[in-house]
Order: structure tokens, then C-alpha cells, then sequence
């Protein structure tokens, strides 16, 4: 084994050379020849600035032809595509029906306007009675207490009804994604060919943005909750599968050892030793998988998931500021509380405490008899007291008028402030950057992007960051996708501005750090719905409003990064750079940012794969980039139209994410950290 | 060749990691020398082991970091599949059985101690010793009864409704050693279980595996890096490096005769006069020897020396039996001690 180090010790030096002598000169003559091209090659090849119309594939057209083709004529022998979808959709309806007419329609006999209602849903007291005591098992009387004051919330201002239908769609969702995510993994982990296929799959679903999810489902399943369901369990699984297979890597070698030594079967193997050695990881799994539930819930309001997205989306549509600002903190304190509560019970899943030995059914389960009783006595009441089944109006709060004033009121009287804003960022900054890029010849683009992938990751990389941008260019994409990287670099620049300080004041400053990740760590529990809403109030719509909005849903990372980039620097160097005399300028720029500048770069990249993920969110505010044409087609259910520009926008993100990890692998050699 | 009381034989057992090892050992006539392992790119992690563990023994397998110590003994329990060779249990070849016959080998005859103690940490102490017993699909009864048994043996009782994480090392492999003998295992596999103590904690738990031992006399495979640990607690060790081992034998051989110059550097600090027995160092004995004191043969020298003290300038040397079979000289001790 020692055999080989001098090699390749050797070729460490030399590329160490390369890194440091010849790297810059090798990019300038890159960037010259780029910039020779792009001023002087236009009159001579002006193919090479516009796609050739003639040459673009139309790879949109097939696959919409072949989604046709599926509904309409494919069959398994047995049965056709659409029996299957409609299978699906049916199986998928029970347990929706179920929990929707629980929490929020009552059990129906008919259907439509002749429905009777046989069971009414429980009593609004009964599930925020239920909510409590789950907090209280879970995490004591402060969880209790928050989460009950979260759906109390929801029941004050009105957004009740809106907001048990979101909530029954992620009670279905949620543990399903677990369920099968948990599964995918556990093959996954067993049969090695089988994550060969699924990881790269994976990786894609990941940068694929959330839009263009909708698209076929809504093709394939119709419009309607139960499609919103499917489109969120699509979503949602995959993060699962990728923590179900980590954390099942990550169980010791002895562990498993110990289940053969104890001769464990296959099955035995799988569910009594791996699965619950790895459970505290798979439990960070199970809140993510409620959480992205959540923001997918919201978003797939738009193929008819109702509830609180479609509120959101209503408002947003009317340009009603106060509801839909009233939805978006019913969205917030719902998010809240399913955080809380899911982080909680990971925390006290994987975590078993020592409990006496009780005997008897009464003693054993006291929460879940609190809780029978409770829904029993409250409906029991409710058929003699109304206001226990129903919030009653009267008590209601509205703050939709007030917000609206609020909006008019800022409209009136700092208009030309912000106008002025607005209008200096548009043309000085947004509109000259735009041109400048849609200027760029696409072979010249794609050209150093191949270039900048040979001299970071080698000849693979390479390979990857031409064909992609060939892809975007080859159907027909590259003018909005330029659009699309304008408003996205943008974004993750600015974002970037306002992050790094943050992070690098409040690393070295515990009690900041411990506000600033309270605050980031609720940002990022918001779905991103919510987001437009104020950005909308204040600029109207438009691409400084997407702007805005991507901005802030973006600066979370880029503080999170870098501060614990920054808070991971080893405190012996630190320690070492005062004994130097340094002074504390210096241990920041000497020490603390230059060994944190790897996840600096990390946190750079998670900033534009947050960008990209809003930006294409923010169509709804009329962007005009590869984003809108998702929207487009989803309001048209043109399936191809839209994976082709959701690809494209994948195709954006992927180059990104390799390039900026391939740097910071560069940077971490560098800095000996590997 | 086979000695009939061995309980478990290794004969010319390999272990390469890479591509084809098993081809390549049967091209290569079961015998590759190491040039030709490392030509084809391949590792030899364990090379042309062949040892037997007998009834009742502690077999210690002592070798350094990288040595493929653990490995051997994870080939010994097929835990690892060797790339060539013969493993015996009980006669039985464990590398021809069916996959079923060797889950029925492991839950009823084998037991195993890990280093880093691998405890289920979603069980409490009681659970994860009857574990092994739950997943042969014993009663709940019977084996919550069986693994109180064991846990008290090792000393823990009390603790039974504790978790993993609320021990101490100390306590966790107590809570490993009961787990691995709740099956009454007839061979016994302890991986390095006391290296990731603290020295003091360390020898605690050496003076109670040697106290086990007498109440249990199991059949034992001890892996250790520790050479004074496995001269401390073995009948018989085998050193191993790169792969291979280099000696075998009793403590007293290995520090009186080393193999070669590596064994010779692990020997070097030993206390000679701990390890080597009165059998050893006698001469004939002579007529009136059993009038004055004697010692057992298997008794070692530092010992026997506190008998000296007397004035007396020889014991008489004893066995088994009590029957005279030689006498220990007093010059013959003393230089022996100086010698350190």
C-alpha cells in the first residue's frame, strides 16, 4: 500500500504547481479568447450568438407527444396507463378522504350540494386539544403551549377551515413519504445496483424545481387534492431515500457483525438491527420529509390542492394584500408548530428515557386515553354548544383590512421612495446585467464553462458542463435561461452581500449566533410561498419584486455557511494567531476566513440552488425566464413544455453546484484541510 | 494432524481483498508467495493461517494495528468469507455449510465481544443481553430469566432497565461480555474487548474475565494488541504480522525462544520470571527433595522465589498429582530474577 504514495506524492507536487503557477495565466487566456470571440466573431458567425430557429430540437413536442401517447394508448396487457394512474389516484383518496373529512369536511353521505353530513369533523377544541397533549408528550409544557397557541392562532384569524385542509394533506403525505422513502432506502442499501440507479435519479428530482413536478402530474392525475398529494409525495420521498441510505451506511461494522454473530436473518437483520441503530438519523429524515411536505402542500395548491397555498394564490391573483397575508402567517404558524413538534419527537424517538415499569393499560397509555376522551367528551358537547365544533364568527379577528391599510398607507405615503429604489436597481443594475448576458454568444458560454470544468474537475466534469448548456441552447431555451441566470446571479450576489456579514459578526459572537440561528432556522421552515406576498405588497410586480423575494428567501444559507464555516475553524489556530500577535483583523482575514473559505463555498452554492428554487416560484410575480415558461405550461398542461424548461433549469443548477464543489474541493487541497 | 481436542481448526485459511482472490489463490496452487499477491494487485490481509484452538483453552491472537488480526478471527466465525482454505468447528467444515446451517451455528454456538462494545442503543442493558436469544424466538420469560442470570454474573445487576448510553465503558462491555455468553456459546470470540478502556478499568476487567473463565472454562479466541495482555491471560498465542503468523505457542515458549527478532522486541520488556514456570528452570530432582518445601510445576518463578526467604537453597517441584519430579535451585532463580 505504501508503495504507491511517492507517485503519488509526485504528482501532488505537480499539480500543486499547476494550481499555483499556472492556473491564472491558463484562465486569462480563457477569458481573452472568450472575450476576442464574443466582440469580434459576431459579423463572421452570428450562429453562434443565436441559436439557429431551424436546428432546434424539439424535444418538448415529443415528450408531450408521448404523455399523449400514455394516456391515450398505452397498455400492460392487462390494463392500460390510465387504468393505472386512476388505481393509484383511488387508492391515494381513501386515506385523504378520511383525514380531510376528520379535520375539516365532516363525514358525507352524496356527493356535491345534496351531501349530508353523517359525522361531523372533530371539534376545533378537540384538535387543538390533541395538538397539546401531542406537545406535551413530546417535548413538556413549552411545546404544548407553542403549539397549541400555533392552532389557536389558526382558528382566531379565521384561517381554520383553509388550514385543516392543508393539514390532512400532509397527514396523508407526510408519513407515506417517510414510509416509502425509508423503504427505497433500505433497498437501496441492500442491492448496491439498485442506488446506482437511484442516486443520479435522485440528484436530478433534487434540482428539478418544484414547479415542474406539477406539470405531469397535473396530466397524469387531473387537478384535484389527491394529485396535490401525489405531486408532494414526489417531492418529498426523495430527500428520505437519500438519509435512509446515509444513515444505514453510517451504522458501525460491528453492529452489523453482531447481527450475523447472533445469526440474524435477512429480515431480522434489516428491521431489528439496522433500522433502529440508525433511527436517530432517520429521524432528522422524518422532519424533513414533513417540512418540504408542507411548502409542496402550499405550492400544489396550484393543481388543486386547496387549503392555505390556495388562499395565498387567490390573494395573490386579486393583488388582496391582506389575505393573503393573513394566509401566509397561518402557513407560518403551521410551519412552526409541525417543526417544533417533528423535531421533538425525533428528539424523543431515538432517544428512549428510562421509564418505570407500569402495569396496566390505564397507566401505560395515559395520553392516548387523554386524547380519546377528550375528542369524545368535546363532541359529545358540541352537539349542545355550537361554539365547541366551530370557532364561532363572532370572535373572529380579521386583520385583512388592517394589513391592506397598512400596504395602502406605505403605497401613499413612501411611494417615491420606493419607486426611486426600485427604478435605480432596475436600470443601473438589473437591466444593464440582463443585456450583458443576453449579449453572450451561447457557443462562447458554453465553451468556457467546458473549460472552466477540465481545469476544476478534469475531463468528466468537462464532458458535463458542455453538454448541458448545449442542451439549454439545442431546444431553443438559451435567451430564457439567460433571463433566468441574470435574475438568479443577481439574487445570489445580493443575498450573498447581506449574508456574509452576518455570518462572519455573529460567528465569533455566541449569543448573536444563537438569535441569528433562531431567526435563519425559522426563515427556512417557511414555504417559499410565503415569501411573495410582502415583496409583492411593496413593489408590485415584475422582476425587482422576484428579486426581493429571492433574496430573502436565499440569505439563510449564505449567513448559516458561513458562520459555521467560520465557528468550525480549529480554536488552536486561532489561539496560535494571538500568541503571533495577531491582531484581531488579522485572525479574521489570516485565519478564520481564509481555512472557512471551503464552506463559504458550499454555502455560496446552497444560495443559488435556494435562488433557482424561489426564482422559479416567482413567475407568479411575471418573471420572464425559464420559470414562467414552467408556469405557462402548467396552466396549459403542456407536460413537455414544461419538463424541457424545468430540465433546463436542473441543467443550470447542476452546472453550478459541480463547478462551485469542485472549487471548494480545490480550495480545501489547498488549504490541506483533505 | 488434527489434534482431537481442538474445537476449532484454521488450515492454510487466506484472506486477499481484490478483484478474483479466490482464482487467483487456486492458480497459484493455494500458495502465492507475496510478490506475486502484491503483482496482482491484490492485498493479502490474513495469508496461510493454520492454527487449532483446543477444549477449554484461551487461544490469544496478538498482533499490531493492520496486522489482520481481526480479520482472522472474523474468518473464523464466516463473517468474513475467506478467499481460500479450511475452516473446522467441532469437525464440521464452516466454509462448505448452507447459509441456514451457519445462522444455526452463530445463534447457538458462538459468541462474540466487540471492542467498541456494539450495544443496540435503543435497548435497555436487559434487552440487548437477551437479544440474541429473542432473535432465535425464545419466550419472553425464559430469556428475560436467562439474561438476568448473566448480567448478574458479570456483575450488573441493578442496571437492568439502564440504556447503553448511561454507562460507563467498564459497564457497557460487562454488558457485551453477558450479551455474548447469554447463548452459552461453545467457543467464545473476544475482539479486542478491553482496548477501548482506560488502563485501570482495563485491568479490572482482565482480573474479571480470568474469574469468568474459571466458573465457565469456554473455549476462547482473544484478540488483543496488548502483549502484556496476552500474556496475562493465555494458554496458548499466536503473533501475527502482515497477515501472517510468525509464532505460536505457550507464553513461556514465546518468551524464552522468540521466532525471529520481531517476536524478540515484544519479549523484551516482558518480566521473565512472570512468565516462565518452575517446570521450566528445574533440574533432576534429588533423593530427600520432597522432605523440604515444594511448589507446583505450573507455578511461575516469581512465585515460587518468595520461599527462599526461608534460607532454604532449593524446592522441591511437584505435579499435578504431587508427585516429585524435580527441584528448583535457589542460584538458579536468582539469576533469572537479576536478569529481569
Amino acid at each position: 500500500m505504501t508503495t504507491s504514495s511517492p507517485i503519488l506524492a509526485e504528482a501532488d507536487a505537480a499539480r500543486d504547481q499547476r494550481a499555483t503557477g499556472r492556473l491564472p495565466l491558463a484562465w486569462l487566456l480563457a477569458l481573452g479568447a472568450f472575450l476576442a470571440f464574443w466582440l469580434l466573431a459576431k459579423p463572421y458567425l452570428p450562429t453562434a450568438f443565436d441559436y439557429p430557429k431551424a436546428h432546434v430540437i424539439k424535444l418538448a413536442k415529443w415528450i408531450s407527444a408521448a404523455m399523449k401517447w400514455l394516456i391515450d394508448e398505452a397498455s400492460f396487457g392487462l390494463f392500460s396507463f390510465t387504468d393505472l394512474t386512476r388505481f393509484i389516484s383511488a387508492v391515494l383518496d381513501v386515506p385523504y378522504t378520511v383525514a380531510s373529512s376528520l379535520l375539516s369536511t365532516g363525514f358525507l353521505e352524496g356527493s356535491g350540494s345534496s351531501a349530508i353530513q353523517i359525522v361531523p369533523p372533530l371539534p376545533w377544541i378537540a384538535v387543538i386539544g390533541l395538538v397539546m397533549l401531542l406537545g406535551h408528550w413530546l417535548g413538556g409544557r413549552s411545546l404544548a403551549l407553542l403549539s397549541g397557541a400555533c392552532f389557536l392562532f389558526l382558528a382566531v384569524f379565521g384561517q381554520w377551515t383553509s388550514a385543516m385542509i392543508t393539514l390532512a394533506s400532509i397527514l396523508v403525505a407526510a408519513p407515506l413519504g417517510v414510509i416509502f422513502g425509508l423503504l427505497f432506502g433500505i433497498a437501496a442499501w441492500r442491492w448496491r445496483w439498485l442506488e446506482r440507479i437511484i442516486m443520479p435519479l435522485l440528484d436530478l428530482m433534487q434540482t428539478i424545481p418544484v414547479f415542474a413536478y406539477l406539470v405531469p402530474v397535473l396530466f397524469l392525475f387531473g387537478f384535484g387534492p389527491t394529485a396535490a398529494v401525489i405531486a408532494t409525495l414526489i417531492f418529498a420521498t426523495p430527500p428520505m431515500i437519500r438519509i435512509a441510505i446515509l444513515s444505514l451506511r453510517a451504522v458501525p461494522g460491528e453492529i452489523i457483525d453482531l447481527g450475523h454473530m447472533v445469526g440474524c436473518t435477512n429480515r431480522q437483520m434489516t428491521w431489528r438491527v439496522m433500522v433502529p441503530a440508525a433511527r436517530e438519523s432517520l429521524m432528522v429524515g422524518m422532519n424533513q420529509v414533513i417540512m418540504l411536505s408542507l411548502n409542496m402542500v402550499i405550492i400544489a395548491s396550484m393543481i388543486g390542492a386547496g387549503g392555505l397555498g390556495f388562499d395565498v394564490l387567490a390573494a395573490l391573483r386579486r393583488l388582496d394584500f391582506g389575505a393573503g397575508l393573513e394566509a401566509g402567517f397561518a402557513i407560518v404558524a403551521l410551519a412552526i408548530a409541525m417543526d417544533r413538534l417533528s423535531q421533538a419527537a425525533a428528539e424523543k424517538l431515538s432517544a428512549p428515557s428510562p421509564e418505570g415499569r407500569t402495569t396496566g393499560f390505564v397507566a401505560k397509555h395515559p395520553y392516548l386515553l387523554a386524547g380519546l376522551a377528550l375528542v369524545l367528551l368535546t363532541s359529545a358537547l358540541s352537539y349542545v354548544i355550537p361554539a365547541i365544533r366551530t370557532y364561532p364568527e363572532a370572535l373572529q379577528l380579521s386583520t385583512g383590512t388592517f394589513w391592506s391599510e397598512v400596504v395602502a398607507w406605505i403605497n401613499v405615503n413612501f411611494f417615491d421612495s420606493l419607486e426611486a429604489i426600485k427604478n435605480a436597481m432596475l436600470l443601473n443594475v438589473l437591466i444593464p446585467f440582463k443585456r450583458f448576458l443576453g449579449d453572450l454568444p451561447w457557443l462562447g458560454v458554453t465553451a468556457l464553462l467546458g473549460f472552466a470544468g477540465f481545469r476544476l474537475g478534469g475531463w468528466r466534469l468537462a464532458l458535463l458542463t458542455t453538454c448541458l448548456p448545449l442542451f439549454i441552447a439545442v431546444t431553443g431555451q438559451w435567451e430564457k435561461a439567460m433571463i433566468t441566470l441574470y435574475l438568479c446571479g443577481i439574487s445570489a450576489v445580493i443575498a450573498s452581500l447581506i449574508g456574509l456579514p452576518i455570518g462572519i459578526y455573529s460567528a465569533t459572537r455566541d449569543r448573536v449566533w444563537a438569535w441569528v440561528q433562531l431567526a435563519i432556522d425559522t426563515l427556512q421552515t417557511l414555504p417559499s410561498f410565503v415569501y411573495l406576498m410582502p415583496a409583492v405588497m411593496l413593489f408590485r410586480v415584475g422582476d425587482f419584486t422576484a428579486m426581493i423575494a429571492v433574496v430573502a428567501f436565499a440569505v439563510a444559507p449564505a449567513i448559516r455557511y458561513t458562520a459555521l464555516g467560520i465557528r468550525k475553524v480549529d480554536p488552536k489556530l486561532i489561539e496560535a494567531g494571538r500568541a503571533m500577535g495577531c491582531t484581531e483583523w488579522q485572525i479574521l482575514t489570516r485565519i478564520r476566513l481564509k481555512l472557512a473559505l471551503p464552506e463559504i463555498l458550499l454555502g455560496l452554492n446552497q444560495t443559488i440552488m435556494f435562488a433557482l428554487s424561489m426564482l422559479v416560484i416567482t413567475a407568479l410575480v411575471g418573471t420572464r425566464d425559464l420559470g414562467q415558461e414552467v408556469y405557462i405550461a402548467l396552466t396549459k398542461a403542456d407536460t413537455g413544455r414544461g419538463l424541457v424548461a424545468g430540465l433546463s433549469i436542473a441543467a443550470i443548477a447542476i452546472i453550478a453546484d459541480r463547478l462551485i464543489s469542485a472549487g471548494a474541493i480545490h480550495a480545501r487541497r489547498r488549504l490541506g484541510l483533505e | 494432524m488434527t489434534n482431537p481436542e481442538a474445537k476449532l481448526v484454521c488450515r492454510n485459511v487466506w484472506k486477499l481483498f481484490g478483484a478474483d482472490a479466490a482464482g487467483f489463490l487456486a492458480a497459484h496452487g493455494g500458495h502465492p508467495d507475496a510478490a506475486a499477491i502484491t503483482e496482482a494487485g491484490l492485498v493479502g490481509a490474513v495469508r496461510q493461517v493454520d492454527l487449532d484452538v483446543r477444549e477449554g483453552e484461551i487461544f490469544v491472537i496478538m498482533g499490531l494495528s493492520g496486522s489482520g488480526k481481526s480479520t482472522l478471527v472474523r474468518l473464523m466465525s464466516r463473517l468474513i468469507e475467506p478467499s481460500g482454505g479450511d475452516v473446522l468447528f467441532k469437525g464440521e467444515n464452516l466454509l462448505k455449510v448452507s447459509e441456514k446451517r451457519m445462522i444455526e451455528i452463530r445463534r447457538h454456538q458462538m459468541g462474540m465481544v466487540f471492542q467498541h462494545f456494539a450495544l443496540l442503543p435503543h435497548l435497555t442493558v436487559l434487552d440487548n443481553v437477551a437479544f440474541p436469544l429473542d432473535i432465535q424466538g425464545m419466550s419472553r420469560a425464559a430469556r428475560e430469566a436467562r439474561a438476568r442470570e448473566m448480567i448478574e454474573l458479570v456483575g450488573l445487576a441493578g442496571k437492568e432497565r439502564a440504556y447503553p448510553r448511561q454507562l460507563s465503558g467498564g459497564q457497557q462491555q460487562r454488558v457485551g461480555i453477558a450479551r455474548s455468553l447469554a447463548v452459552e456459546p461453545e467457543i467464545w470470540f473476544l475482539d479486542e474487548p478491553f482496548s477501548a478502556l482506560d488502563p485501570l478499568i482495563r485491568r479490572e476487567m482482565q482480573d474479571e474475565f480470568m474469574r469468568l473463565q474459571t466458573v465457565l472454562h469456554k473455549t476462547i479466541v482473544f484478540i488483543t494488541h496488548d502483549f502484556d495482555e496476552a500474556i496475562r491471560l493465555a494458554d496458548r498465542i499466536a503473533i501475527m504480522k502482515d497477515g501472517e503468523i510468525v509464532q505460536a505457542g505457550t507464553p513461556e515458549e514465546i518468551v524464552l525462544t522468540p521466532a525471529t527478532s520481531y517476536v524478540a522486541e515484544f519479549t523484551r520488556s516482558v518480566a521473565r520470571a512472570k512468565v516462565i514456570r518452575a517446570r521450566s528452570l528445574m533440574v533432576a530432582a534429588q533423593p530427600g527433595d520432597a522432605e523440604g518445601p515444594t511448589v507446583s510445576d505450573r507455578s511461575n518463578i516469581s512465585e515460587a522465589a518468595p520461599l527462599f526467604l526461608d534460607g532454604v537453597s532449593h524446592l522441591g517441584v511437584t505435579d499435578d498429582t504431587g508427585k516429585l519430579i524435580g527441584r528448583l535451585e535457589r542460584d538458579a532463580v536468582v539469576s533469572l530474577m537479576l536478569r529481569g
